[in-house]
Parts: C-alpha cells; sequence; structure tokens
C-alpha cells in the first residue's frame, strides 16, 4: 500500500509506481471555503516541485495550487472543472486535481506523513 | 485602533461565524453553510444581514433643512413624501462620488443611512456644509439588521405585525418589546426586503426571535455576491472619488428637475456629462465559460487595446457563473460587445451585458 503525503501549501500526494495523484487536503477546502473554479495544467506540460500547477477559487479569492513534486502532468481530472463543488465534498479522493510522472522519488522524503500534517495544520490555522 | 464590534457580535460568535475585518468592525464573512448556500438561502428563502457597521446619520431640521440639503443632493426632497426613500449620493464639485447613501424623510427631517467605511468622513463633510445649522446624529445606539429574500416579509410580520403593507422604499415607526424600530422595506441583495433601525440592546432579541421563525444569518461574502448578481455598487470598488453618478450609468438617480436647475454640488459636471457624453462608463461584464475576473482585471477590447477595467467580479451562485462589473470606454459599452479580459496572463472572452444579472423581485404594491 503506498503511503499519502501532504505539504505544507496542504495538497496531498500518493505516490503508485511512478505515478503520483495529487490534490488538495480537506483542511484546504474549509480555509477556502465553497470552491467555484479550477484550472488544472495542461498534460505534457512539465512541473517544478513547489511550483505553481492550478488555480482554484472561491467566491471570495483566487488561490494557487501547488505541485508538491517535480513531474510530467500525464492525466488531470476534468471532473472538478466541470463542477468544482466536488473539490468541497471530496477533496482527498475523487476530486484529485492532477497525476504526473515523478521526476525524482526522493522529493517524497520531503514531505509529512498524515500525523505530522494534521499537527501542521491545526498549528496554522490556530 | 481597535476593532469595534456590533451588538450581534455574541449571537455571530455562537453561529460559528468566519470573521474578518471590515471598515474597522468585527463582521461575520460567513457562517458554518458557507457562503453558496448562505446566498441561495437568501434568494429562496430569508437571510439576515448585521449591517449595524453602517452608518445611521439623523437630521432634524423642517422646511430650511431641505433647502439645505437640496444643495447637497441631486434630489427633490420637497416632494419627497413622509416615509419614502431615495438612493443618492455624497458628491464633490467634480461630481466626484464620495458614498452612496439611502436617504428617508421623516417625521422630525431625514435619515441617512451611509457606508461603514465612509460615514465619519461624510459626517465631518455634511456637519460643514451645513453649517452645524441644524442637530446631526450619527446615532451609535442603534443597530441595523436587514432581512432579505421571499419569505422575509411574512416571517418579519410575525414579529413585527403591519410591516408587509409597507411599499418598496418606504418605511415607518414600529414598536418591538415596546421600543421605536424604524423599519423600512428596502435592502441591497436584489431580493424583497426590510432594514431595521433598533436600539442596541435589543437587536440580538430581534434577530434571534427572526432566527427561530426560520430565517438565517448571512454574511458578508453572500451579500456581496448577491449585490454584484443584482447589479448594484459596492462603494471604494464601482464607485469613489474619481467616478460620477454619470459614470456609474446611475443617472436614473438623479431627479430631473433639479437637473434643469443645477443648483447642487456637482451639478455643473453632471450637466456637462449629460449633456456631452462620458468617456468611461459602468456596465455589466459576463465572462465566457467559469473563469472569474475579479476587481482590478483589465479589459481589452478585440484589437487588444485595453479599454478598462473590472470594479467587482465574482461567481454568482444563482447565476451559476461567473459575474463582474467594470468601467469601459463609452464606445465599447453597448450590450454584447465582445471584450476580453487578462487573467493571470491569459486573454479569456467575455461580453458587456445589461444588469441586473439576477432578476429582482422586488414589492411594489402593499399586501404581498
Amino acid at each position: 500500500m503506498s503511503e499519502v503525503k501532504y505539504s505544507k501549501e496542504h495538497e496531498w500526494i500518493k505516490l503508485e509506481g511512478e505515478v503520483a495523484t495529487i490534490g488538495i487536503t480537506k483542511h484546504a477546502t474549509e480555509m477556502l471555503g465553497d470552491i467555484v473554479f479550477a484550472e488544472l495544467p495542461e498534460k505534457g506540460s512539465s512541473v517544478e516541485k513547489d511550483g505553481t500547477a492550478g488555480v482554484v477559487e472561491s467566491t471570495k479569492a483566487a488561490s494557487d495550487v501547488y505541485t508538491p513534486v517535480s513531474g510530467e502532468i500525464v492525466d488531470t481530472n476534468q471532473a472538478i472543472v466541470d463542477d468544482p463543488s466536488k473539490i468541497n465534498q471530496d477533496p482527498e479522493n475523487s476530486a484529485w486535481f492532477f497525476k504526473l510522472k515523478i521526476k525524482d522519488p526522493s522529493e517524497m522524503d520531503t514531505l509529512m506523513n498524515k500525523d505530522d500534517y494534521d499537527k501542521f495544520a491545526k498549528e496554522t490555522s490556530a | 485602533m481597535e476593532t469595534k464590534k456590533t451588538s450581534l457580535y455574541q449571537l455571530h460568535k455562537d453561529s460559528n461565524a468566519k470573521f474578518v475585518e471590515f471598515a474597522g468592525y468585527q463582521m461575520p464573512i460567513q457562517y458554518s453553510e458557507g457562503i453558496v448556500e448562505e446566498h441561495k438561502f437568501t434568494r429562496n428563502h430569508s437571510g439576515i444581514f448585521d449591517v449595524s457597521h453602517m452608518g445611521q446619520l439623523f437630521i432634524y431640521g423642517g422646511e430650511d433643512l431641505i433647502k439645505d440639503l437640496e444643495k447637497i443632493f441631486p434630489l427633490n426632497l420637497k416632494n419627497l413624501k413622509l416615509n419614502h426613500s431615495k438612493y443618492s449620493f455624497l458628491m464633490d464639485k467634480d461630481a466626484g462620488i464620495h458614498d452612496d447613501l439611502i436617504i428617508t424623510k421623516i417625521n422630525e427631517g431625514f435619515l441617512i443611512i451611509l457606508n461603514a467605511a465612509c460615514k465619519d468622513n461624510d459626517f465631518k463633510i455634511l456637519k460643514e456644509l451645513l453649517n452645524e445649522k441644524h442637530k446631526m446624529v450619527l446615532d451609535v445606539n442603534r443597530s441595523l439588521i436587514a432581512i432579505q429574500g421571499p419569505k422575509s416579509s411574512q416571517i418579519l410580520n410575525e414579529i413585527v405585525d403591519g410591516v408587509k403593507n409597507l411599499n418598496f422604499m418606504s418605511g415607518n415607526w414600529f414598536l418591538f418589546e415596546n421600543q421605536k424600530v424604524y423599519i423600512t422595506r428596502s435592502g441591497y441583495t436584489g431580493e424583497d426586503g426590510f432594514e431595521i433601525s433598533i436600539p442596541n440592546n435589543f437587536a440580538d432579541k430581534l434577530t434571534r426571535e427572526l432566527i427561530n421563525k426560520g430565517s438565517k444569518l448571512v454574511g458578508l461574502g453572500a451579500r456581496d455576491t448577491l449585490r454584484l448578481e443584482a447589479g448594484l455598487c459596492l462603494y471604494g470598488h464601482d464607485l469613489d472619488k474619481d467616478k460620477t453618478p454619470v459614470e456609474a450609468n446611475l443617472k436614473w438617480a438623479i431627479s430631473k428637475e433639479r437637473i434643469s436647475k443645477g443648483d447642487f454640488i456637482g451639478s455643473d459636471i453632471i450637466i456637462k456629462q449629460l449633456t456631452d457624453g462620458v468617456s468611461k462608463i459602468r456596465v455589466g461584464i459576463k465572462p465566457e465559460g467559469r473563469i472569474i475576473a475579479r476587481e482590478k482585471t483589465k479589459i481589452f477590447n478585440q484589437s487588444d487595446v485595453l479599454i478598462g477595467e473590472i470594479t467587482s467580479g465574482t461567481f454568482g451562485p444563482s447565476v451559476n457563473g461567473p459575474v463582474a462589473m467594470g468601467y469601459v470606454e463609452n464606445e465599447f459599452s453597448k450590450k454584447n460587445t465582445k471584450v476580453f479580459l487578462e487573467v493571470r496572463g491569459k486573454k479569456h472572452a467575455a461580453s458587456i451585458c445589461s444588469l441586473p444579472f439576477y432578476k429582482k423581485s422586488y414589492v411594489k404594491g402593499a399586501n404581498q
């Protein structure tokens, strides 16, 4: 079973083989409020660790989505573009954002596990 | 300066409000259900808005006061009937808007509802213009509660009997718990509704009773999406000192009779703009697709020339799509004109559209 890791920018990442699935955390959606717009990176494009790889907007404001690891985008989730409210409903599962072919698996080691992330999220939102 | 709290602060807290500082006040931006649900609930049922941060300016006086105020506001105040309200603006000599407001004729004078961020400056300007001739009270002892949406009339009437007989843009004194409350049938959401001026000590009780009758608290977040769908301006964004009522496409609010006389502050510019036209004008803008163009987004024509800027833009939950307003050069202001909005470095197609985005359902006659 592959472990899910988390970034300080509130993305989650699940690595299976050399393909990582990335989305935003439930905590992130709670901070953002109702998400009404999502923009995803283009398939085939390359993204760099901690670079922007999409945008989500609530009624209030726009926020960048960052990629926690580098790689090439191999798939994006059109369902959340068509209905962004899905992101609020199921952020850490069906409402994933994009999949990428990971460039350097060691970048996974820089990310947090669930317990550390939960602690981090609690501390930063207090 | 310490942030101020309204009389409903505890109730907001008890209702899990997320707070934001607005015009020096701790105000609820949303509650647990979120902006979209609060917006829809207001459209379908009734939402309660704490707008106590807004200024309630009472100016007392008779015939003299009417004459003095007509030098300031482009309204026919001598014909304004008792308990009737008008939308207007406080302008400078260049017709730049310092605030937009609602003025109501009351028994002893006028009640003017001012924007929170402008009220202290408005007070200073008006005091100077009126030469301290008339008694002016920016009342901090009263709260202002709005209830908006199709069920508002029925709900409020159960608590304050008779409000359902008020016509749109008119008001009266009523009693709640033996306290004098001034209620107008008005609002800023595009829905039928009321604004209630009530002594601070009773604001919490009234609001809790409205909630018990089925209404729900709604935050500033949904207030913004509601007013934008209704095509209504937000001061500091769609209106400011560098814009005139004619440029803001609000000439309907200026009395024709007063224009013909031209004896109010800013009238020279207003008359000139009405005669010669304006170079920029406020329009509705509908982006194609789902892209949201927010305030300060640049607007281009089809030849890629900059022609204006968005002043308000968001996602409209009832329209189920993005909505925006902004100022464009006059020649591009015609309905259905194709324009392009620059969002995050890319140009997105949009078109000029008429306002409102959402059809209003104000009650015109009584007993509805």
